[in-house]
């Protein structure tokens, strides 16, 4: 409790200094400021408390079972269903594929009507969720062999900027805020503990330089994905 | 009343967030490896925590921080406050009046990220690994550090309509030098930062702010300026989190050096120090 307080002091002190101090202006509707700040304390709260309960040895259960069951295959086909199943249904994706919708249709490439729009909109979220399926799945087969992270993480770098040079202008800056998105508050403690866990189950693999990297991978492929999916609509 | 049903709308909503998670787990579970989960109950109700933690963020959120945000976001941007002194709005762009901008940008780039639900999360877990070398604290301040860089510099970037990609090419040129040098263990860690940041709180707020950037300052379109400071804001705590381990790093050397030059009997112990701090260092 005292300790979300603590967290959440900073945005407090940027927002009375600069509504005071630069903005010179009064807060508005400041009951519903405290009592909205009441339930965001509350919320992390809880929800930092849930984590330790249920998000992460949930996940770390799954590691250690998956390891022991030895099935490479079965273990893929979950980090895809995990990376798949947790991006297509998330709202900020959801919104950022509906603006890049709109901005495909003002630039021209699409047709402006609504069902071309929304077939655009579902296309890039497909797309995403496909990027994040494939990006688990390659940060698990990662940790099963011990490949260095930094090898493909700079192969996907050039990828990015190779591709950067063909694909459509105004897909470049969706597709770049598109690795950021994808991430979700759920998914990433769930992907943590599931790379803490597997790595730390397999032998030779360290969980400090093996585990982590999931979210690396979740948040580089989209920006390739949805860049190759601006080429293709625009051909 | 009108709050108890927005509580209810929002639980719903995470609910339906949560559900397609939980299914793909418990179907593994139950399907595939075909086992009970161990403390099932205690799971379930730290589901339950999450998902009533969480509702109760994003609506309290909602209802305090983002109006208010969006609308700081608005006023610092608008020309009249930007170009305040000025006889008149000036036809031309003038990057440095932008200044409580970018101030605004990096102070909430860092606030919301130490705020930020998810990288607390992989705070806790990266301590818990790393047998507490690296603090939740120190991690999390290198992160909101690498955040609010990334933000001023992007709305920099908005301001002067320099294209994004050279940007974000020279960070990865960076990224590529820092992981040569960076200490083994950090490098997964501090990749993953990246993709942490940028969830529940930091994307509303600075989406606001750059589109609302990109509407005010004269001859930029929202459309291909607008976005990207989530581009920024990923980019930029890959760095910071390998330069705090690469600043650690150095410290610990120069301590122990220091204590051989004083005491040289235990200079040979300072060397085998070095070599332990360079293969476990953080």
């Amino acid at each position: 409790m005292l300790g979300s307080l603590r967290d959440l002091a900073p945005i407090i002190a940027v927002i009375l200094f600069f509504q005071f101090g630069v903005l010179q202006q009064p807060l508005p509707h400041v009951l519903d400021l405290v009592l909205g700040l009441v339930f965001v304390v509350l919320g992390l709260t809880f929800f930092i408390f849930g984590l330790e309960m249920g998000l992460f040895p949930i996940g770390e259960t799954l590691a250690h079972a998956f390891a022991r069951k030895g099935s490479v295959a079965w273990l893929l086909l979950f980090a895809f269903a995990l990376g798949f199943g947790t991006t297509i249904a998330e709202p900020a994706l959801i919104a950022v594929a509906s603006e890049a919708a709109t901005i495909a249709a003002d630039a021209g490439v699409i047709a402006a009507t609504d069902n071309s729009m929304s077939g655009y909109a579902d296309g890039l979220r497909l797309t995403v969720a496909l990027s994040v399926g494939l990006a688990i799945v390659i940060g698990v087969l990662r940790i099963l062999m011990g490949w260095p992270i930094h090898w493909l993480i700079i192969g996907g770098y050039i990828m990015v900027v190779i591709m950067t040079f063909f694909a459509p202008r105004e897909i470049i800056g969706i597709a770049y805020d598109s690795g950021g998105v994808t991430t979700s508050t759920i998914t990433v403690p769930l992907v943590t503990a599931l790379g803490v866990g597997l790595a730390s189950s397999i032998k030779g693999r360290n969980p400090m330089i093996d585990g982590f990297g999931l979210i690396a991978f979740a948040s580089l492929t989209p920006m390739i994905f949805v860049m190759g999916y601006g080429m293709v609509i625009s051909q | 009343m009108n709050l108890l049903q927005e509580i209810f709308t929002t639980l719903l909503a995470t609910l339906g967030d949560v559900i397609p998670i939980a299914t793909i787990i418990f179907g593994f579970q139950y399907l595939v490896l075909r086992k009970p989960v161990p403390n099932l109950k205690r799971v379930l109700i730290g589901f339950a925590y999450v998902v009533v933690g969480l509702s109760l963020f994003l609506m309290g959120l909602e209802r305090a921080l983002f109006p208010l945000g969006r609308l700081m976001a608005e006023q610092l941007t608008r020309p009249e406050f930007v170009y305040q002194g000025f006889a008149a709005i000036p036809t031309e762009v003038l990057w440095e009046q932008y200044y409580w901008v970018y101030l605004f940008a990096f102070a909430i780039g860092f606030s919301t990220t130490i705020a930020e639900p998810s990288l607390i999360a992989v705070a806790i877990k990266a301590s818990e690994v790393s047998g507490g070398a690296i603090s939740t604290w120190g991690l999390r301040i290198a992160v909101a550090i690498g955040v609010a860089v990334g933000i001023s510099l992007g709305c920099y970037r908005i301001v002067t309509g320099l294209p994004i990609h050279y940007f974000i090419i020279a960070g990865y040129i960076l990224v590529v030098i820092q992981t040569s040098f960076a200490p083994r263990m950090i490098v997964p860690l501090a990749y993953d930062s990246g993709g942490v940041t940028t969830s529940t709180v930091t994307v509303p707020l600075v989406t606001a702010l750059g589109l609302g950037l990109a509407e005010t300052v004269p001859g930029r379109s929202v459309l291909i300026d607008g976005f990207g400071l989530i581009a920024f804001a990923s980019l930029f705590p890959i760095m910071s989190v390998m330069g705090y381990a690469q600043l650690a790093e150095i410290k610990a050397r120069r301590k122990h050096n220091k204590q051989a030059r004083q005491n040289p009997k235990t200079a040979q112990q300072a060397t085998d120090v070095n070599t332990e701090i360079d293969n476990n260092a953080l």
